[in-house]
């Protein structure tokens, strides 16, 4: 494998919460372009490992490096200046402020930085960014609701607003953590297909998943985490064959 | 740029609020409240509560502290007045500039902790400002009595022009006195323009990333954003705000005591802000209108006015009425206040504008075109 | 000089102990009920002011007008007599001298009632509401409780006598074998620190060999989860803000006969107790009650001549200055856990 497009490198991580082993010799390589998925069992370390990633967590030994950059030790913010976003388990949203606005703003973080005091322009005139968030609203089949409260938007809704959330960003790396949880099959498949576009685009995605349907037909790559371990590495099909996957996970939960 | 430099909606309000405060003298002559120096009032208290919701309203950050910067304000108007001139422009000024100095040291030591601590360590910063204030600083406080005006103050640079008072000083604007009217509208032209920064805030992307930290913070960190610096602008900004209203208190009737910075003193400007509608904009100065006119009627009535009043009832019944209400006016009439405040806490927690907002709702439902145009501009 | 630095140890004492007893209830509330409890110095205000109208009914009196005899003042003569005197004669007279502790008696049942409707009243209401609105509504009705209080009593501080047999002072340099009367120590501020020491310790006890407390005590570990178990912790949590009011309301007892009671007694202590419940951790008790007596005492010694004479003023605010650098070198207190309201 050429070492050389490796763009996210989490080199020999370990995530102690008091005496639980969260995570454990962590090694992850994800090439540039590809979409990696990360499957195992529920409180795997699944999260956490990208809790690890977004600078949420600081890991208790080991670090991760994105496209040269060292994240670890970095606030989350400049992490994601760097290029990197998230969706979440749970949608982390702004649940009081109208959809538009929930997308509009990861627009402003990517346009004027971590910190602008630009208190005396409208947000009327605003009207670049208000026309790429609806146009990524758009993308995700949300625009009639846009004028809505983020709050009051079914759950499935609410992960497709993140998702639009983060890919307004243009992220270089894009982080999913379940993306699909909750939604309908209908919506699993709107989200699917939205994926696949995107990938199309050339975005490096780290793809949390419980639905093999989802995994298998998006990921490139897949790594197979239990008890805060990798037992297993590799494309699609040499992981569908590994035995000890089928009976860690496949063949425990499914 | 015109175009978008406000939206109509924004300039109607805006003109709306306008009028509204420079007619003040007219429409609340009816209410018993038409005189300078309860306007005054009106107009200090309405921009300490518009800045105070820059903070509380948009960051949702509940500072226990604002009283401080208040004070701190009416003392460096005072000492403007003393050392250079009774101009009131550079008091103002010096005010503004003090204030956020102070504001920025004790926000940026404060926001490094969020949700009650923030509050505890506000309260923490005012607390000692005011127990300094009455003790060790009383060389520039004045301590007790007070810092006041004396006709041997040196005024620099009153002197330099040759300007000399005859009489007890009083604070001046381009040589004409500020009392009565004259210092009615002096306030008021600050109070709109506070107003006018404050919508001009409240709808630019940088209002936006305020509410935003309210709403979710993570989300903030997690989206690129750096939330202290944010914060900590909403928090001087809202400072200043806070240090005008005080310099505007020291205009007005130049003594400057340390009671102004106590901690309920900046309880007193939370619940303006409550009470009218956090995150509103004309809500928090409703707020403050509310209070100080009732603060002026209810402690002014005594137990004669009220017979007077409950005169109409059989003897006994209007005496203990009269026993009762007096209980709730007078001195009592903060006892009136903190019921109002956990009335409104309880079911009110939008204040006063989500009230109008829901009587509006409900109107618009049952459809009174009449009604509709009435309750609108209140929006 | 280790007599100076004794003394003052002891003088922070007492002050040290009403601050932990507050702290202990506000702790409490917290860690049980999560909610910021702006209104327990009020709680602390009532306890003083139950003692005030213990000693009003006590002390009441009537008055007769004796015609046949003239006042020096030449006046008809006023003969006052005692009630409780008189019904219960020397036991009457006691009781009256004895009024503040006595007190205790009647303002246990009294804030346990007061506690509990305000528990179910309002702050029930609130326990899902954000911390602002519980700071915001609890603050408004210690505003009510204290104009409440005004309007009754009046303004001015009502001094509360100690018994006579304990208004002398205890000669604790000699009691450790030192020279006699180079530490003395006055007797009822030795008994306030006996008596928050017990309530302490009883409050402990409480919660650690009761199945009540075990209860309470899992609940403000990890609430979901006691909830889970089908416990019912709401009643539970009532009870708690019931011993919560009635462990200020004793403290306010108590500190009468120290600092004469007025309205704002409680808001004096209020923001104190918060800064040291913050300082000791928040919903740690241990925290709360070492923070407690460790401010009383530091205060004490910020408060000697020698120490203002090098920091002038620092006796004025040596308590928020601690709360500050504790709040911005270890956000979690003394002996709190960590995360704890730190959203
Ligand atoms: N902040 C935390 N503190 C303590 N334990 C945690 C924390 N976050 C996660 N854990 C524990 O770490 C383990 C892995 O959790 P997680 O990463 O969420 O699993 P999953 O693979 O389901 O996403 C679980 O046992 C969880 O309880
Ligand atoms: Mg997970």
């Amino acid at each position: 494998m050429a070492n050389s497009n490796v763009v996210l490198h989490v080199a020999d991580v370990h995530k102690r919460f008091g005496g639980l082993h969260a995570l454990a010799d962590i090694d992850l390589q994800v090439e540039e372009g590809q979409t990696h998925a990360i499957i195992g069992p529920n409180g795997a370390g699944k999260s956490t490992l990208l809790n690890v990633i977004i600078g949420k967590l600081a890991p208790t030994s080991g670090q991760v490096v994105f496209d040269g950059a060292i994240l670890t030790g970095r606030k989350p913010y400049q992490i994601n200046q760097l290029g990197i976003a998230r969706v979440f388990q749970t949608p982390e949203i702004f649940a009081d402020l109208s959809v538009l606005h929930n997308v509009m703003i990861p627009a402003f973080a990517k346009r004027d930085g971590t910190f602008t005091l630009n208190m005396l322009r409208s947000l009327d005139s605003e009207t670049g960014i208000r026309q790429e968030a609806e146009h990524m609203l758009e993308d995700v089949g949300m625009l009639n609701r846009k004028d809505m409260q983020a709050a009051s938007l079914s759950r499935g809704d609410k992960r497709r607003m993140e998702l639009a959330m983060c890919l307004i960003q243009h992220p270089r790396l894009l982080l999913l953590d379940e993306p699909t949880a909750g939604m309908s099959r209908h919506d699993t498949n709107t989200t699917i297909e939205l994926l696949k576009k995107i990938k199309s685009r050339g975005m490096t995605k780290v793809i949390i998943e419980h639905d093999m349907h989802v995994v298998f037909s998006l990921a490139d790559k897949i790594s197979v985490l239990a008890q805060g371990r990798i037992i297993a590495d590799g494309t699609p099909d040499e992981v569908r064959g590994n035995p000890k996957v089928q009976e860690a996970y496949l063949g425990g939960t499914h | 740029m015109p175009t978008t430099f406000m939206s109509r909606n924004d300039l109607l309000l805006f003109l709306g609020f306008t009028i509204v405060v420079l007619a003040m003298p007219i429409w609340l002559a009816p209410f018993g409240a038409g005189y300078p120096d309860l306007l005054q009032r009106f107009m200090i208290y309405g921009i300490f509560a518009v800045g105070f919701n820059i903070l509380f309203g948009l960051t949702g950050y509940l500072s226990f502290g604002h009283a401080a910067f208040f004070g701190v304000g009416s003392y460096t108007a005072v000492w403007s007045f003393k050392l250079l001139t009774l101009d009131a422009i550079p008091a103002m000024v010096f005010a503004v500039i003090v204030s956020a100095l102070f504001a920025l040291v004790i926000g940026f030591l404060c926001l490094r902790r969020s949700g009650i601590y923030f509050s505890i360590l506000t309260l923490a910063f005012a607390q000692m400002s005011y127990n300094l204030a009455y003790s060790v600083l009383t060389p520039i406080t004045n301590g007790e009595t007070g810092l006041q005006l004396t006709l041997n103050d040196p005024r620099v640079l009153d002197a330099a022009i040759g300007q000399t008072f005859v009489g007890q000083p009083v604070p001046t604007l381009f040589g004409q006195q500020l009392s009565g009217y004259a210092g009615f509208y002096f306030c008021a032209g600050f109070l709109i323009l506070a107003f006018f920064f404050a919508q001009r805030i409240t709808g630019s992307p940088f209002g936006m990333m305020l509410k935003s930290i309210k709403s979710n913070q993570t989300r903030m960190q997690f989206t690129g954003f750096n939330t202290r610096p944010y914060a900590l602008s909403a928090f001087v900004i809202s400072g200043m705000y806070a240090g005008l209203a005080g310099a505007l208190l020291a205009v007005t009737d130049p003594l400057a005591g340390a009671e102004r910075m106590q901690w309920t003193a900046s309880g007193e400007v939370v619940l303006m802000t409550i009470l009218g509608g956090v995150g509103t904009l004309v809500g928090p100065v409703i707020g403050a209108w509310i209070i100080k006119y009732f603060e002026n009627i209810l402690s002014a009535l005594n137990d004669n006015i009220l017979a007077r009043f409950w005169s109409f009832l059989p003897d006994g019944m209007a005496d203990f009425m009269v026993t009762v209400t007096s209980k709730f006016v007078g001195d009592g009439w903060h006892l009136t206040l903190g019921l109002l405040f956990v009335i409104i806490v309880i079911f009110l927690p939008g204040g006063i504008m989500e009230g109008v907002r829901r009587i509006a709702a409900a109107v618009r439902r049952s459809g009174t075109p009449a009604a509709k145009t009435q309750t609108q501009p209140a929006e | 000089m280790f007599e100076v630095i004794f003394l003052q140890f002891l003088n922070g004492l007492d002050k040290g102990a009403a601050y932990a007893l507050i702290a202990l209830g506000l702790t409490l509330v917290f860690g049980t009920l999560g909610v910021v409890n702006f209104a327990h110095g009020a709680l602390f205000m009532l306890g003083a002011f139950c003692a005030v109208t213990v000693r009003m009914f006590l002390t009441m009196e009537t008055v007769t007008i004796d015609p046949t005899k003239l006042s020096p003042w030449g006046s008809p003569l006023e003969v006052r007599e005692p009630l409780v005197q008189a019904w219960l004669g020397d036991f009457g007279a006691v009781l009256v001298n004895y009024s503040v502790p006595f007190s205790i008696l009647i303002t246990i049942p009294i804030m346990l009632l007061v506690g509990i409707a305000l528990e179910r009243g309002i702050i029930k209401h609130f326990y899902k509401r954000p911390h602002a609105e519980q700071i915001l509504v609890t603050f408004g009705l210690a505003i009510v409780a204290q104009e409440v209080i005004k309007s009754i009593f009046g303004p001015n501080p009502i001094p509360q006598p100690m018994p006579t047999d304990l208004r002398g002072a205890a000669d604790i340099g000699a009691f450790l074998g030192m020279q006699a009367n180079v530490i003395t120590y006055p007797l009822w501020r030795l008994i306030y620190f006996v008596f928050s020491a017990v309530v302490i310790a009883g409050v402990f006890a409480f919660l650690q060999f009761t199945t009540f407390g075990m209860v309470v005590r899992a609940g403000m570990a990890d609430r979901e989860t006691v909830g889970l178990l089908g416990i019912n912790i709401d009643r539970r949590f009532t009870v708690m803000f019931g011993l919560a009011a009635v462990v200020a309301g004793m403290a306010g007892v108590m500190y009468t006969p120290l600092l004469p009671p007025n309205y704002h007694l409680g808001m004096d202590f209020l923001v104190l107790s918060f800064v040291v419940v913050v300082v000791g951790g928040m919903g740690s008790l241990p925290g709360a009650v070492a923070a407690g007596f460790l401010l009383g005492i530091l205060q004490s010694f910020a408060s000697m001549t020698q120490v203002k004479a090098i920091v002038p003023g620092i006796d004025q605010i040596i308590i928020y200055l601690v709360a500050v650098v504790i709040l911005l070198v270890r956000p979690r207190g003394l002996l709190g856990r960590r995360g704890v309201m730190e959203s």
